[in-house]
């Protein structure tokens, strides 16, 4: 069984029925040569040692594995560790896969430079590594997360990045995409599309997998050298897009002993439009195609997309990549909701309990691995990615009432609940 | 014969060129719709072209974006449009094409689709995000109902997807004029011509341009080298324009006709 989730997707892009490409067909032959140029440089030598010596020395890697002892204690339970990607240059994982596709896109001889951004997380990243390498970048931002993520904002003009304002729908990640690609499909012929989640069509969910795996392949190695030759019992890590779990989890797919959960955004209810936890069935959440990709999509009984809510900008968003929603119905990885209020809990937790501010998306998973470490032994062992550092959300904790009672919470029957072998 | 391959045959063999409007259902509202499918057979359109309205329209400008909402905001799905359709077959037999993204058919169900369409009247889809690799089994089912699969064809198709996509499609082939999304442009694109020359190299099915025809030029332009013009957004803004004007349906009727070269 291993072996399937590993020999995915096929050449079409295919995670079982989910993924593929569906988008018009002024995209597809761009898709196509894309997919081509990608597949040239997975294997390549040259670029993956102009990639490994970026990510040392631009960005800072291998970036630290934290035992959090303080933490730990509070849940009472299994022992937790971080993965600090907040620790990388710009503050998230993102640059990972940025500088990766920005070296395939100087590969492709494109000077301009498209992404759009949820948190600004991923826009940072695309213009930071435009900055570096002196390319032109546009970043569409939905005027809601313009507002609540100012700072990234700030970040991306002086980097000289053009940020432009998405007024469409709900003004948050979904439109800024649909921009993205009304922008690609007009200038498609000078500009590459650098998608920043494991989203989107066909090479985007397995490029942006491979860019990201780079921190799954060293927390397995860092794990295994502290603590004698052992792996971490459960993985978590937050699931908006799906970047960085991911990233995380792929290179343990083959590990059958090793637990992994994903945490979506619970958001402030169960009902559609509350939340953004689109393994929720009946919070909306079905198979559909949105965005040139089949997986599970938040939407109402006649297929339009529904509107979600997240406090965190970056798990805002109502489809997840479709690598996920393989590995949901195979039982491989469970999927679990953290309201908004747990992730306000847990981040001032960290904070408090750590010396460190995470991104409120990250503040999900440490939501759902503090209501883990406790269920489990305290011989056994709890890796949390650390996607993300807060200073962009400091202002919305700020603003947000103090919480009471926050619970942690998994949406009932949909989460995977699988017993593993 | 299909009665879209029929009124292109009769086209043909009458050596004219072909006028396709597109707008989108329940936009100003379903009752004007089906208004506006017999006003604008009368106003000589070959086939109409009716978009069924979906939340995230990707391949859409603004205009059709917004008349997407509007006709979302009356509550028009599917089953709606179908009503209309079926309501408009009293007046008229104009081949009609359903034109969307495939999350709300998909949700409709393929099967249940094709047969109610059909039923309703309808003549063929084309639907937007559905290139021909991800089209198989939908394609069947149409071809099962005995409805026409309509497939884009962009300048960026390589020879080798337009044969692809050539093998695939029935009824027509819809040329996009450029690379972009829909909308208005006041410039015709010469990338067309040399499209349309490359698809007649891989097929003998009718070809329609579509994306930025916007006047009566333009629509000349276009019938030089191709079998039809499709003429969307500039129909659509002119209906925003007047918004739910009583005589909405005759101005519209009127502006057509104006877009038909003499």
């Amino acid at each position: 069984m291993p072996e399937n989730f590993l020999t995915q997707p096929d050449e079409q892009g295919h995670w079982g029925v989910y993924g593929g490409r569906y988008v018009p067909e002024t995209l597809m032959a761009p898709l196509e040569e894309l997919n081509a140029a990608y597949a040239a440089v997975r294997d390549d030598e040259t670029f993956q040692g102009e990639y490994a010596a970026l990510l040392r020395d631009f960005s800072g890697r291998p970036t630290p594995l934290h035992y959090a002892a303080r933490l730990s204690a509070l849940a009472g339970g299994a022992r937790i560790f971080l993965k600090r990607e907040d620790l990388s240059h710009t503050g998230s994982h993102k640059i990972n896969n940025a500088l990766g596709q920005v070296l395939l896109a100087r590969r492709m001889g494109k000077r301009r430079i498209i992404a759009e951004t949820g948190a600004g997380q991923h826009g940072v990243a695309t213009a930071t590594v435009c900055a570096l390498f002196g390319l032109q970048c546009v970043v569409y931002m939905g005027a809601e997360d313009v507002r609540r993520q100012r700072l990234n904002v700030f970040r991306m003009e002086l980097l000289g990045a053009e940020v432009r304002e998405v007024q469409a729908g709900a003004r948050t990640l979904k439109d800024a995409i649909n921009e993205a690609l009304r922008d690609w499909v007009t200038n498609v012929a000078d500009t590459y599309y650098l998608l920043g989640s494991a989203l989107g069509p066909h090479p985007y969910p397995l490029m942006v997998r491979d860019f990201q795996s780079v921190i799954g392949r060293e927390a397995r190695a860092q794990f295994v050298e502290r603590e004698a030759g052992r792996l971490p019992d459960a993985l978590v890590a937050c699931v908006g897009g799906g970047s960085n779990s991911i990233g995380l989890f792929h290179p343990f797919l083959g590990d059958a002993g090793v637990r992994m959960i994903g945490v979506e955004a619970g958001g402030s209810g169960d009902k559609l439009g509350e939340h953004a936890a689109r393994f929720n069935v009946r919070g909306g959440g079905r198979p559909g195609v949105l965005q040139g990709t089949m997986s599970y999509v938040l939407q109402d009984e006649r297929g339009q997309i529904a509107a979600t809510h997240s406090i965190s900008a970056g798990l805002d968003y109502p489809s997840i990549g479709p690598e996920h929603a393989f590995l949901h119905d195979v039982g491989r990885v469970e999927y679990v909701a953290a309201s908004d209020a747990d992730a306000l809990a847990a981040f001032r937790t960290l904070s408090e309990q750590e010396g460190i501010i995470p991104a409120l998306e990250s503040a999900h998973a440490v939501a759902y691995a503090l209501k883990l470490a406790r269920e489990l032994k305290p011989e056994q062992t709890l890796l949390v990615n650390l996607s993300g550092r807060g200073d962009k959300d400091v202002q919305s904790v700020a603003d947000a009432p103090r919480p009471e009672n926050a619970t942690d919470r998994a949406h009932g029957e949909t989460v995977g609940g699988v017993e593993l072998p | 014969m299909s009665r879209i391959a029929d009124t292109f045959a009769r086209l043909r063999a009458e050596k004219r060129r072909g006028f396709i409007p597109f707008i989108t259902a329940g936009d100003p509202t379903p009752d004007a719709t089906r208004a506006l499918i017999v006003e604008l057979a009368r106003a000589g359109a070959t086939l109409i072209e009716l978009g069924v309205p979906f939340s995230d329209p990707m391949a859409d400008g603004p205009v059709i974006q917004r008349a997407s909402e509007r006709a979302l905001r009356n509550g028009v799905g599917i089953a709606e449009v179908l009503a209309v359709i079926a309501d408009a077959r009293r007046e008229t037999d104009v081949p009609i094409v359903l034109f969307s993204y495939y999350n709300p058919l998909l949700q409709f169900g393929a099967e249940r689709l094709c047969a109610e369409a059909r039923r309703a009247g309808v003549d063929g889809m084309l639907v937007t995000d559905l290139a021909p690799e991800e089209a198989t089994e939908f394609a069947a089912t149409l071809r099962a109902h005995e409805l026409d699969l309509i497939f884009l064809v962009a300048p960026t198709s390589t020879d080798e997807r337009l044969r692809r996509i050539a093998e695939r499609a029935s009824g027509f082939i819809y040329a996009v004029s450029r690379a972009g999304v829909t909308g208005v442009q006041s410039r015709s694109s010469a990338e067309a011509g040399q499209l349309v020359g490359r698809v007649r190299a891989v097929t003998e099915l009718p070809v329609a341009v579509g994306f930025g025809i916007s006047t009566r030029e333009q629509v000349a332009d276009v019938w030089r080298y191709a079998d039809a013009a499709v003429v969307g957004s500039a129909i659509v803004a002119e209906m925003e324009k007047r918004g739910d004007a009583p005589d909405l349906v005759a101005h519209i009727g009127g502006f057509a006709r104006g877009l038909l070269p003499p």
